[in-house]
């Protein structure tokens, strides 16, 4: 990572009654980082510190290179934030309401106008821009939220939950167009969901956090290598009739758990278990060699980050924490 | 721009997946913090008289700026007509006859100044930029006081520049109408920070209304009722004490003693210059305290 856009270091936030942070230490780098938790996670809790708006219990947090305890307005020049709740005035168009907030933000009138027409094309709001945001769908409304966030041209932006209430195409619409704000527009994104999944295309690293405190920070290249999962279907021999079985003990008696395909296409044939690297691959060809049997296929199977997630038992997840950032 | 009217006579209107039209990045002025802040306050300013708004938002600031002047260009032609010395109605006396007119536009600007924000969480928005909860509650308060020394400036304005058609004493008139922008100023800034408080605790707009306009109004009624019956029973000093406890009597009472305006106050007798002082202290207080409690109301707003 050669540039650090986020960096916290043993960030913690507690109110009351919850710990939201809870010795946070991550780094995050230039591109689009999803930012994945359960409901309470402490998601927006971070941004709120990260934006030098509520103070950290302890603990310090660099945004750009800037200090957020002493230096928040500096940080709030150079960023955009997308709210995860309503923030729209119904009585206004989409593009009073930008020119507005680009003007919040310290640009002069002309260009102000001139980067809300560019901002409201890019998002994808053309003749509707000029009618009150009050008849919009949801996906306009969000659409606009995001404009508003992207108007000043930021260095960094943060999207709090921008997929909320999005059906499946707007969902892929407001995706697809959160990667283009890195790769078109070059500016980082610091996303936020509950779902894993729908971040694995978007991000170029997902930082997982349950309870306030990191589960896991890896690139999601590294994220979906790790959890590969390899699916395996033998030939039956005379000596082994029952050759999916046959591997299975095999399997086991070297400490590798292996679970049947129940649900797939073939079940009862299909052994699926969990690749951790080359060494998993050479070990399944050694075992079904020495036993004679045929591999009639030897599938990597690129399982969703929401499924790995849901998969993981707690042991894993401390687990996880160790091999984590 | 003539890209983009190229590029969208060529897609379907509606499609709204073409978005690729190469991204500009922004290497102009960013302004900062007093800009925005600026900005916030004449968009503000503007609001309240509905510019930049519907066409629905500005019958109602624009009808009361109406109502308000009418009476004023009613007694110049008056004046002008029948030769006058002077004008029938003092520059001091006008905002207090008016005081209707004037609580009925606080009610409604007041509101739609601070409670939209609140109730569609705009709030976060603005905080989320460079200014901090100062500068927004700055912004709407000079807003909203700016915009009321407009309403209650204009008809004196207006009484002003009749006076001096109908040749009525340059010296007498310039120095009413002094007299009466200080006063209407100190009610600008009073009437502004009390209905902001209030608007800002009650993010429902038509209760932002009501609780602005039964909070001036009952005050004033209650004032008036108990300053009669001080009256009745000869205790004119306690009469007069009363006056502290609603806005306008406050303001009647600080331009008798201070800025040679009749009070209208029973029998016509306001405060004395000692008593004045603590109409005054009063007055400030209220100020000083209107500001006070938005920005702690502000504060909790955060994000
Ligand atoms: N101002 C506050 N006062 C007290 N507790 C708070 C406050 N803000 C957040 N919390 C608590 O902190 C925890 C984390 O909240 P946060 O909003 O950061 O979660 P989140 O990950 O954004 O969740 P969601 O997916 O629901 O948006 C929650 O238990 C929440 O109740
Ligand atoms: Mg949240």
């Amino acid at each position: 990572m050669d540039v650090t856009v986020i960096a916290t270091e043993s960030l913690s936030k507690r109110f009351p009654r919850v710990t939201a942070l809870d010795r946070l230490s991550v780094d995050v780098g230039p591109g689009v980082t999803g930012l994945v938790g359960a409901n309470g996670a402490g998601k927006s809790t971070l941004i709120k510190i990260l934006l030098g708006l509520s103070p950290a219990t302890e603990g310090r947090a660099e945004v750009l290179g800037l200090d957020v305890a002493t230096e928040g307005a500096a940080i709030r020049e150079r960023v955009g934030y997308m709210p995860e709740h309503d923030c729209l005035p119904p009585d206004v168009s989409a593009t009073e309401f930008v020119v507005h907030m680009a003007r919040m933000s310290g640009l002069p009138a002309t260009a102000a106008r001139e980067r809300t027409a560019d901002t409201l094309r890019h998002v994808g709001l053309y003749e509707e821009r000029y009618r009150p945001i009050g008849g919009y769908s949801t996906g306009m409304k969000q659409r606009v939220k995001l404009a508003q966030a992207l108007v000043h041209d930021p260095q960094l932006v943060f999207l709090d939950e921008p997929t909320n209430g999005l059906d499946p195409v707007g969902r892929d619409e407001m995706l697809g167009l959160i990667r283009r704000i890195h790769t078109d527009f070059g500016i980082s994104v610091l996303v936020t969901s509950h779902l894993l999944g729908e971040l694995e295309r978007t991000c170029d690293h997902v930082v997982v956090v349950d309870g306030g405190k990191l589960l896991r920070s890896s690139s999601t290249r590294d994220f979906t290598q790790t959890t590969t999962t390899l699916a395996i279907e033998v030939t039956d021999t005379d000596e082994h009739p029952d050759g999916t079985r046959a591997v299975r003990e095999a399997l086991h008696a070297r400490g590798v758990t292996v679970q049947d395909g129940s649900g797939l296409p073939g079940a009862g044939h299909i052994l699926l278990l969990t690749a951790q690297g080359e060494d998993t691959f050479d070990l399944v060809r050694d075992v079904i060699a020495d036993l004679g049997l045929g591999l009639v296929r030897m599938e990597q199977r690129r399982h969703q980050i929401a499924e790995v997630f849901t998969n993981d038992t707690d042991a894993q997840r401390k687990e996880a924490v160790g091999h984590g950032g | 721009m003539a890209a983009e009217q190229s590029l969208q006579a060529t897609t379907p209107s509606g499609d709204t997946r073409i978005h690729n039209i190469g991204y500009r990045s922004y290497d102009g002025p960013r302004l900062g913090r007093s800009y925005a802040r600026m900005s916030l306050y004449s968009q503000s300013l503007r609001g309240a008289y509905g510019l930049g708004r519907s066409a629905k938002s500005k019958v109602l600031p624009m009808l009361l700026f109406v109502v308000m002047c009418v009476p004023a260009a009613i007694m110049v032609a008056v004046a002008v007509a029948t030769k006058a010395k002077e004008l029938p109605l003092d520059y001091t006396r006008y905002a207090i006859v008016m005081q209707a007119v004037i609580s009925l536009y606080v009610a409604s600007q007041a509101p739609q100044s601070v409670s939209r924000d609140l109730r569609f969480k705009t709030v976060p928005l603005y905080f989320s930029r460079p200014i901090e909860t100062a500068d927004y509650v700055r912004a709407k308060y000079a807003a909203l006081a700016s915009a009321l020394f407009v309403l209650t400036a204009a008809p004196l304005l207006v009484l002003y520049v009749g006076a001096l058609l109908a040749k009525l004493d340059f010296t007498d008139q310039t120095k009413g109408f002094a007299q009466g922008l200080v006063s209407v100023a100190l009610l600008s800034l009073l009437f502004a920070g009390i209905g902001l408080v209030i608007a800002s605790v009650t993010p429902r707009r038509g209760f932002g209304i009501a609780a602005v306009i039964a909070v001036l109004t009952i005050s004033y009624g209650a004032v008036s009722t108990l300053q009669a019956i001080a009256d009745v029973q000869g205790s004119g000093d306690a009469g007069i004490l009363i006056g502290l406890f609603s806005p306008i009597t406050l303001i009647d009472g600080v331009q008798s003693a201070y800025l040679g305006a009749s009070s209208a106050f029973p029998g016509g007798v306001g405060p004395d210059r000692t008593e004045g002082l603590l109409f005054v202290l009063v007055t400030l207080g209220l100020i000083a305290g209107s500001h006070a409690l938005l920005m702690r109301r502000y504060k909790k707003v955060g994000l």
